[in-house]
C-alpha cells in the first residue's frame, strides 16, 4: 500500500487503468501520507478527503478515464474551487469558499484527475519562500529548517515528500521553477497564454501563468496537456493546439540540437555547488550530441528591477479588489466608520507585510511624475529582454541557467531583507517578462551542502516541446527522476 | 530621470492612503526605510538607454476578443451573496459612502 506514493503519475494511471489498483486505494494512500507527513511539512492549507475519495469513486465506476485518471493532486491554493475554502495564502480570503471553479478545475475533473487539497503559498503568491503566507511556511522534505521556495512551495514539498505526485503551481517571476529547483522536482511555467488564467486569483495579469509540478519530466509533460489549451473565458489564450510536450518528454533525443548557456546567469554570487553541478549537465548534453554555444543577454541584467516595477505596478490595480465590500474580509464596521475607513482598516488588517509593500511600492511607480522614469522605462527594458530572446533563438533552439543561484536558503534568513529574497528569481524572470515557455528539472545534488539543485530550460514562445525535449535528456542523463530518494526520511 | 530624493514616512502615509491601507506610524516608518533601499536598487532600469525603444505591457500581441452578445446563465443572487460580509434584501449591505455631518 505504502508503494503507492513512490510511484510516478503515469505508473499510477495505468495501474488504475487496469484495475491492478483501485483510484480509492490510491488516493487513501496520499491522503495516509499526508496525514503522516505534513505536520511537519505544512504543505497544504486544506484537505478535502472527501471531494478526493468521490472523485476518485467516479474513476473507479468508469465515469472519467484519460492518461492521468485516478492520480492524486495538490492544488496551490491561488486556484479557484467551488466549494472549497480558497485563500491565496492571504487572510483577506480566510474563509471564503469561491461561487465557481478555474478553467484548470474543470479541466481536470474532466480527466478523472483527483484534488487532493489546496497548498501552502506566499501571500498572493508575492515571495521566494512562503515565509509570506499568513498560514506559517512550508518547510523543505530535504531540510526542514529551509524553504521549499516560494510562491508555490506548498505544491513543491507536497510533490518532493511523496503526498502528491502531481502538483500544480502558477508562476509570475519563478513561483513554479525556483521551487521545483530547491525541492529536487520538475516544475514547468507554459507559454504565457498556454493555460487559460479563468480562476487564477490575479496578481500581475501579463505574468502570471499556471502550470504543472511533478517528480519527472514526462508526469508533468502529461498534467501540462491536461490542463493547457484554448478557453474563451481568458482573452490572452492562444488559440492553438498545445505543443507536443509529452511527445518531446518521451523522446528527450537532443541530438543535433543547438544550447545556449547564457552568460550573465553565473559567476559571482552564485553557490559554486549549483554552478558545478549545472556544468556538469551542460557537458551531459554536449555528449548526447546537441552543440554548446554561450549566449550574452545584456538586458537580462534588467529584468529583476523591471519585474519589481511591473510587477507591483499590476499587483496594486489587481488587489484593489478586496474592498471589504462584496466577499472576504471586513475589519472595523461599527455602523460609524465610512465604507472607505472600513475598507482601508480591513486591508491594513488582511494583507500581510510583503503584500502592502508591494501594493505601496506599484503605487508609487504608477504615480505622477515618477510614472515615466519607474513603470514605462521598466515597459522598456521589458522590449530589450524580448529583444535578446529573440537574437538568441536565431543563433539557438533553447537557453539555458541554473534555474535560481543557491541551494535552498534557511527560513527567516532573507524574510526581513526583501531585496535578497527577490535575487532567487533573477534568472527565471526573464520568461515571464518575454511570455516564453521555461522549466526546472533537477541537475543533481549541490556538493557543498547536499541541496537539490535545478537547471532550467527557456524555449520561444509556442516551442514548450523543445524545452521538455532538453529537460528529458537532462533527468535520462543525470538519473534525476530518481533524486528523491536520496531525500531524508522524514 | 526621476529622482526619489529618500521616501518620507509622509510619502509613505499618502502612498498609503491612495492605496486603501490605514498603516500605524510604526508601519509606516518601517516601510520607509525598506522602500528607499527598494527604488533605489529598481532604479537601475533607468541606467538603459531606450528612448526609442517602445514599451511592452504584454507579453504577446493582443488582439481584442470578441463573443456573441447573448445572455447565458450566470451566478445566481443567492450565490453571488453568499461570501458577502454582509447582505440585506438580496443586496450587499456596505457602510455609509457619504459624510453625514
Amino acid at each position: 500500500m505504502s508503494d503507492l506514493i513512490r510511484r510516478t503519475a503515469s505508473e499510477l494511471a495505468q495501474l488504475i487503468a487496469s484495475r491492478e489498483v483501485s483510484a480509492v486505494e490510491v488516493a487513501q494512500a496520499h491522503l495516509d501520507r499526508i496525514a503522516e507527513v505534513d505536520g511537519k511539512l505544512n504543505a497544504f492549507l486544506h484537505v478535502d478527503a472527501d471531494g478526493a475519495l468521490a472523485q476518485a469513486r467516479r474513476v473507479d465506476a468508469g465515469e472519467v478515464s484519460g492518461p492521468l485518471a485516478g492520480v492524486p493532486l495538490a492544488l496551490k491554493d491561488v486556484i479557484v474551487t467551488k466549494g472549497l475554502p480558497t485563500t491565496a495564502g492571504s487572510r483577506i480570503l480566510e474563509g471564503w469558499r469561491p461561487p465557481y471553479d478555474a478553467h484548470i478545475v474543470e479541466r481536470m475533473r474532466e480527466a478523472g484527475i483527483v484534488v487532493l487539497g489546496k497548498t501552502n503559498m506566499d501571500e498572493f503568491a508575492m515571495g521566494s519562500s512562503t515565509e509570506h503566507s499568513a498560514y506559517g511556511p512550508a518547510h523543505n522534505p530535504w531540510d526542514l529548517e529551509r524553504t521549499p521556495g516560494g510562491s508555490g512551495g506548498g505544491s513543491s514539498a507536497a510533490v518532493a515528500s511523496y503526498e502528491a505526485p502531481l502538483g500544480i503551481g502558477t508562476d509570475t517571476g519563478g513561483s513554479i521553477r525556483q521551487p521545483a529547483a530547491v525541492t529536487g522536482t520538475v516544475g514547468a511555467k507554459p507559454t504565457y497564454g498556454g493555460v487559460s488564467r479563468y480562476g487564477l486569483i490575479a496578481f500581475s495579469s501579463s505574468l502570471d501563468q499556471a502550470g504543472p509540478c511533478a517528480r519527472n519530466v514526462l508526469d508533468a509533460a502529461l498534467l501540462h496537456t491536461v490542463i493547457g489549451g484554448h478557453d474563451p473565458r481568458d482573452s490572452t489564450s492562444i488559440d492553438a493546439p498545445v505543443p507536443d510536450v509529452v511527445g518531446a518528454a518521451r523522446d528527450g533525443d537532443v541530438n543535433g540540437m543547438t544550447i545556449g548557456v547564457v552568460t550573465e546567469f553565473k559567476g559571482e554570487g552564485y553557490q559554486p555547488g549549483v554552478l558545478a553541478r549545472f556544468d556538469e549537465a551542460v557537458s551531459l548534453l554536449e555528449k548526447a550530441g546537441a552543440r554548446i554555444e554561450e549566449v550574452s543577454c545584456p538586458h537580462f541584467d534588467y529584468a529583476l528591477p523591471a519585474y519589481y516595477l511591473i510587477a507591483p505596478s499590476e499587483a496594486s490595480s489587481n488587489l484593489a479588489r478586496y474592498d471589504a465590500m462584496r466577499y472576504g474580509l471586513r475589519s472595523g464596521d461599527d455602523d460609524e466608520r465610512s465604507a472607505e475607513e472600513v475598507m482601508s482598516l480591513t486591508r491594513d488588517a488582511g494583507f500581510g507585510d510583503e503584500v502592502k509593500r508591494r501594493i505601496i511600492l506599484g503605487t508609487y511607480a504608477l504615480s505622477a511624475g515618477y510614472y515615466d522614469a519607474y513603470y514605462g522605462q521598466a515597459q522598456k527594458v521589458r522590449t530589450l529582454i524580448t529583444r535578446d530572446f529573440t537574437a538568441a533563438f536565431e543563433r539557438v533552439d533553447v537557453l539555458v541557467s541554473v534555474t535560481t543561484p543557491t541551494t535552498a536558503f534557511r527560513l527567516g534568513e532573507r524574510v526581513e531583507d526583501p531585496m535578497a529574497m527577490y535575487l532567487a528569481d533573477l534568472c527565471t524572470i526573464p520568461s515571464n517578462l518575454s511570455g516564453g515557455p521555461a522549466m526546472s528539472v533537477p541537475c543533481g545534488l549541490s556538493a557543498d551542502d547536499g541541496l537539490p539543485v535545478g537547471f532550467q530550460v527557456m524555449a520561444p514562445v509556442q516551442a514548450d516541446d523543445r524545452m521538455y525535449r532538453v529537460a528529458a535528456a537532462v533527468e535520462r542523463a543525470l538519473g534525476t527522476d530518481r533524486l528523491l530518494e536520496q531525500a531524508p526520511a522524514l | 530621470m526621476a529622482d526619489t530624493g529618500g521616501i518620507t514616512r509622509a510619502d509613505v502615509a499618502h502612498l498609503a492612503r491612495l492605496a486603501r491601507i490605514a498603516m500605524t506610524d510604526e508601519e509606516l516608518d518601517h516601510l520607509a526605510g525598506q522602500l528607499d533601499v527598494i527604488l533605489g536598487s529598481v532604479a537601475r532600469v533607468q541606467e538603459v538607454a531606450a528612448d526609442d525603444v517602445p514599451p511592452t505591457s504584454h507579453a504577446l500581441p493582443l488582439t481584442n476578443v470578441f463573443r456573441p452578445d447573448e445572455p447565458r446563465p450566470s451566478l445566481g443572487a443567492d450565490a453571488a451573496l453568499a461570501a458577502a460580509p454582509a447582505a440585506e434584501d438580496g443586496r450587499f449591505r456596505v457602510p455609509r459612502i457619504l459624510d453625514e455631518e
